[in-house]
């Protein structure tokens, strides 16, 4: 009983001690990204690695339900506009009392929509950019796995949404300026201009914050008794009906929360665009964000970020030089990573890279398989004899 | 009023037509271990799928604890007490022994105490007990998926008693396991029914033998056929007719 | 009445185009499992083989011109067909029990197929050739090794990496010759229009209004494509293997039925009928690399409809989605409730939804209410099989 005591005790130190060690790696990182970085990059590298974070953000989400909890969605282009939609509106609203965002005139609207009154104010737009996605992807994923719809259903559904959505956004120039969409970089915000280097260095150095702050929340949902039951419903969604649990119900808020977690990123991504419009919400750009997950490997947290910075620096470098080779490179990245990387990068080191490195390095990997076959006599011969020949 | 746990009036279940379940009638004692046996299609697994939820009767209804079970979801009967072992052992292979059992010993499974609560030291001691129950003490920590196929059944029977349900429906736990193995389980059955109302569902006569202590109901195309003491049923013509067959000549 | 009629008339035309772009996907769906998205650019190939078939014809003057619409649907089937072989060949036989990942994989076979269009010219037919040349034939001859097995991994990633190179540097090769015609793109970005020949234009004149002869083509096309695949599936040999695969995978396969055939079959036989669909729809407007894009996502939505596994639920919801498509989009609904009293509010609503971009949003929300009340289509399989 002792042992057993002191060896709990040892676990748990062995556990802060992970913990500390991903602490400190997290800061560490997110100085670089927030001190070193605008000093080193011109403004404007900064701005589209400020962009690029911006969509690891959205990464993030995506992994939460598709790693976890096994729903491909690909209409998330819905709630990162709609976060986006957000906060482009409250920036066209500061002008003086009484005067109207220039596009309306062009349509002949002298009132202001009903639905754009509350974006007067910033702690109501603040709300409503992580809310509004939030309520929207609640009610679809509500309306959806209510009836046990999953799997590929799930997926066409989103897609067919996010085309509504997105037929919706462009259809209405009379609310929301249609195809042209909303531009915020000409707008100001706390009487400075949107573009100026001062705002854009701080929207910079917000974007690290809400990652850091976005992936540790992640990281607590995933890694107690809620993270696991989501494993479970990945895995084996009518055992956890059989083991007392509503999936219902913890399918809903995931996604809820993925989408409101994509309504910050598209928000920290317009105004680092200078611009939005319904064109965010084409059905290739939300499959992308899925292959973003995919490449850096989903389930884990980091793979999503990594992923996202990947692809997007090497479409950044191949369409600015081979505009061409970009679509079959994208086309050939989707094939490769679900044949022949399925866990993705990191995925790929855990499972194989890093016993290998430490093999390498000459430290013995710990073997993962049954504790009695290790001991088993017969298996110790077979192994001799193998590593003889 | 008697002491029923579980009673089921006219069930019938059609699919398309087709009746899987034929104006069945059943019902069993609080405490009792009963084994169900029937042929190929007789309707056994059917009859578990309505009493945990998963089919609604076409006809008739199913009363557990006197309760009617009708349109009320899967989850929510589990959460009345009814436990259900799956015949090909279901166990979340991406999750330890440990997390696997913690999962369903969870006292409050909706979404945000789950969310915001943690393992008490109760529940966390009951794992830990559980886990000595089952044998599976070494590797508490391994993933599910490393398991062998006794181990994942012995995991799952776990998992069902962490649920602390008042009736356990079992369905085949002999099935793909050794003989000792089997002898193993069987043990492990006869030992819940001491606390628990078990339904088995088997197939190996042999083993039906080890654990029916009491009536053995048998199945026939979707109704009863009989039910009785195991030497009873065994000597039924009608029963060697559609089932066991003639016994081998000595 | 005849606003009713012509309504009615072209919701069903609608709704035809739609159906013989959703029937290959549902078969596919209903066997496999796996929801292609490279189906819209199989249709976009089918469309551009209509147009290649048609500058051929185009010289050979009056009497053949006219025909040529007969030839290039056979041309299209086959163009389609073997290029979905190729898909589940080399993709989709590897991703089997994963439908999400396939998803993902066709996605990129999309992705590439659009460019490909846009971009294909002799030079780029040359590079590949080499490169199928290389590579399978490095293949051929490596297999005959013993020791196949232990270095297929490396072989194939070496093999790769060779044979892509000498494919680019012939590549480079044949630019620096500088030949302008080989590196001209066949197609070019922009959209090819198919010239319908004259028979098929104009149209007939039914209680005051026009039914243009191509819809009418169209909708006998469907006809025809639906009476075909019925034939198959329930009175041929392969057809009668189909569906037992459909049913029951193991069991079948336990019968001594050839899955891994059936599927390739079955995969062809799809593709071949989005490639007739793309020549069923370069008769309707100009045809570009994004042709398809702009049809899959309502064939989907036909799929999840209608349900697995049953060609009439696929049938209903092809021609009622197009109907209520038609009378949301063209603001007949509208139309009608302005004619009475008292429906002000209910004008504005349709008048709302009335073009044909917002008929898509008021169609979702009733594909969306309809999956409330039936969740796995209209004729969802039933019994213990059907939900593992």
């Amino acid at each position: 009983m002792d042992s057993e005591l002191n060896i709990g005790i040892y676990k748990k130190k062995k556990q802060q001690r992970k913990q500390l060690i991903e602490a400190g790696i997290i800061i560490a990182i997110a100085l670089i990204f927030a001190i070193i970085l605008p000093i080193v990059l011109p403004a404007f590298r900064l701005r589209l690695f400020g962009r690029f974070l911006a969509l690891t953000i959205v990464a993030l989400g995506i992994d939460l339900i598709w790693g976890y909890t096994g729903l491909l969605s690909l209409g998330h282009g819905i709630f990162f506009a709609l976060g986006g939609y957000a906060i482009a509106m409250h920036l066209k609203l500061q002008i003086p009392e009484g005067q109207l965002p220039d596009f309306f005139t062009l349509y002949g609207v002298n009132k202001l929509p009903w639905f754009w009154q509350p974006f007067y104010s910033f702690p109501f737009t603040l709300v409503a950019l992580v809310v509004i996605p939030g309520i929207v992807a609640g009610l679809l994923g509500y309306l959806v796995f209510r009836n046990r719809i999953k799997g590929v259903y799930f997926s066409i559904l989103t897609q067919a949404a996010l085309l509504v959505f997105f037929n919706f956004f462009n259809g209405q120039q009379k609310l929301i300026n249609g195809t042209n969409g909303l531009k915020t970089d000409t707008e100001r915000i706390f009487d400075l201009l949107v573009s100026s280097a001062t705002v854009q260095r701080t929207f910079y150095i917000l974007t690290v914050i809400f990652l850091v702050l976005i992936y540790l929340f992640c990281r607590w949902l995933t890694s107690g008794r809620f993270g696991r039951l989501l494993i479970a419903i990945r895995d084996d969604e009518t055992r956890v009906r059989f083991s007392g649990y509503d999936p219902t119900g913890f399918k809903v808020l995931v996604f809820a929360i993925s989408g409101a977690i994509a309504g910050i990123a598209g928000a920290l991504y317009t105004v680092q665009t200078g611009i939005i419009t319904p064109a965010i919400m084409q059905v290739a750009f939300s499959i992308e964000m899925v292959i973003w997950v995919a490449v850096g490997g989903r389930g884990t947290l980091i793979g999503a970020i990594i992923g996202t910075l990947l692809v997007r620096l090497a479409q950044t470098f191949l369409s600015e030089r081979f505009p061409q080779v970009w679509l079959f490179f994208q086309g050939a990245l989707f094939l490769t990573v679900v044949t022949v990387l399925p866990n993705g990068i990191v995925g790929w080191f855990k499972d194989y890279a890093w016993q290998k490195v430490q093999f390498l390095l000459g430290l013995r990997q710990p073997l993962v398989t049954y504790p009695q076959i290790e001991e088993d006599p017969a298996i110790q011969r077979e192994r001799e004899q193998l590593t003889r020949e | 009023m008697t002491n029923k746990i579980l009673e089921i009036e006219n069930l019938t279940v059609s699919f398309d037509g087709f009746k899987a379940l034929n104006n069945l009638n059943f019902s069993m004692n609080a405490g009792e271990l009963r084994v169900i046996i029937g042929p190929n299609g007789a309707g056994k697994t059917t009859f578990l799928d309505v009493i945990t939820g998963k089919v609604q009767p076409t006809k008739g209804r199913v009363l557990f604890k006197g309760k009617n079970l009708k349109k009320i979801p899967e989850h929510k009967i589990t959460r009345m007490g009814i436990g259900r072992k799956f015949q090909t052992p279901r166990v979340y292979l991406n999750l330890t022994v440990r997390e696997n059992l913690d999962l369903v010993a969870n006292r409050n499974k909706n979404v945000f105490p789950t969310l915001f609560g943690y393992s008490s030291s109760t529940e966390k001691r009951n794992v830990a007990g559980l886990i000595e129950t089952i044998g599976l003490d070494a590797k508490a920590d391994l993933l599910a998926d490393l398991l062998s196929h006794g181990e994942k059944q012995r995991l799952e029977i776990g998992m069902l008693v962490a649920q602390s349900p008042d009736l356990l429906l079992v369905d085949e736990p002999a099935a793909g396991l050794t003989d000792e193995e089997t002898a193993n389980v069987g043990a492990l059955l006869l030992s819940l029914a001491e606390r628990h109302s078990i339904i088995a569902i088997e197939h190996d006569m042999e083993f039906v033998r080890q654990i029916a202590q009491d009536k053995v109901t048998v199945l026939h195309q979707g109704s009863v056929l009989c039910e009785g003491k195991m030497e009873q049923v065994q000597n039924d013509p009608r029963v060697i007719e559609v089932y066991l067959g003639e016994p081998p000549e000595e | 009445m005849s606003a009713l009629i012509e309504g009615l008339f072209n919701g069903i035309s609608i709704g035809s185009v739609l159906l013989i772009a959703a029937l290959g996907l549902a078969i596919v769906f209903g066997l496999m499992g796996v929801i292609n998205l490279a189906h819209g650019e199989l249709m976009m190939l089918g469309a551009y083989s209509t147009f290649v078939v048609q500058n051929v014809f185009k010289p050979l003057g009056e009497p053949w011109f006219e025909l040529y619409i007969l030839f290039s649907l056979p041309v299209a089937f086959i163009v389609s067909a073997l290029v979905g072989l190729a898909l589940e060949r080399g993709v989709i036989r590897f991703l089997y029990g994963r439908p999400l990942e396939t998803l993902l994989a066709t996605w990129g076979v999309s992705l590439i197929l659009r460019q490909f269009v846009r971009s294909v010219n002799w030079l780029l037919v040359i590079s590949i050739a080499v490169f199928c040349l290389f590579f399978f034939g490095g293949m051929t001859i490596l297999k005959r090794r013993s020791n196949w097995e232990r270095i297929r991994n490396w072989a194939i990633t070496i093999l790769l990496v060779i044979s892509s190179g000498i494919a680019i540097a012939v590549g480079f090769l044949i630019d620096r010759v500088g030949q302008i015609a080989l590196t001209k793109p066949w197609f070019s970005a922009r959209n090819v229009d198919v010239t319908a020949p004259t028979w098929l234009r104009g149209g007939l004149k039914v209680l005051g209004f026009q039914m243009p002869y191509a819809r009418l083509f169209i909708i006998a096309l469907t006809i025809i494509c639906l009476l075909g695949v019925y034939w198959f599936l329930n009175r041929s040999t392969w057809g009668l293997r189909i569906r037992a695969v459909t049913q029951n995978r193991s069991m079948s396969a336990c019968l001594g039925i050839p899955t891994a055939k059936v599927d390739a079959l079955t995969f062809a036989l799809g593709s071949g009928l989005a490639g007739i669909a793309g020549c069923a729809v370069s008769l309707l407007g100009s045809v570009g690399p994004n042709t398809g894009q702009n049809y899959i996502v309502d064939t989907f939505m036909v799929v999840v409809v209608g349900g697995v596994g049953n060609l009439f639920g696929t049938v209903v919801a092809g021609l009622s989605i197009g109907i209520i498509n038609y009378l949301i989009g063209s603001g007949t609904l509208a139309l009608i409730f302005t004619s009475m009293e008292g429906f002000k509010p209910l004008v504005d609503f349709f008048l709302f939804f009335a073009t044909s971009s917002m008929a898509k949003v008021m169609v979702f929300a009733l594909i969306i209410a309809f999956l409330q009340v039936k969740p796995a289509g209209l004729f969802p399989q039933k019994g213990r099989t059907a939900e593992l």
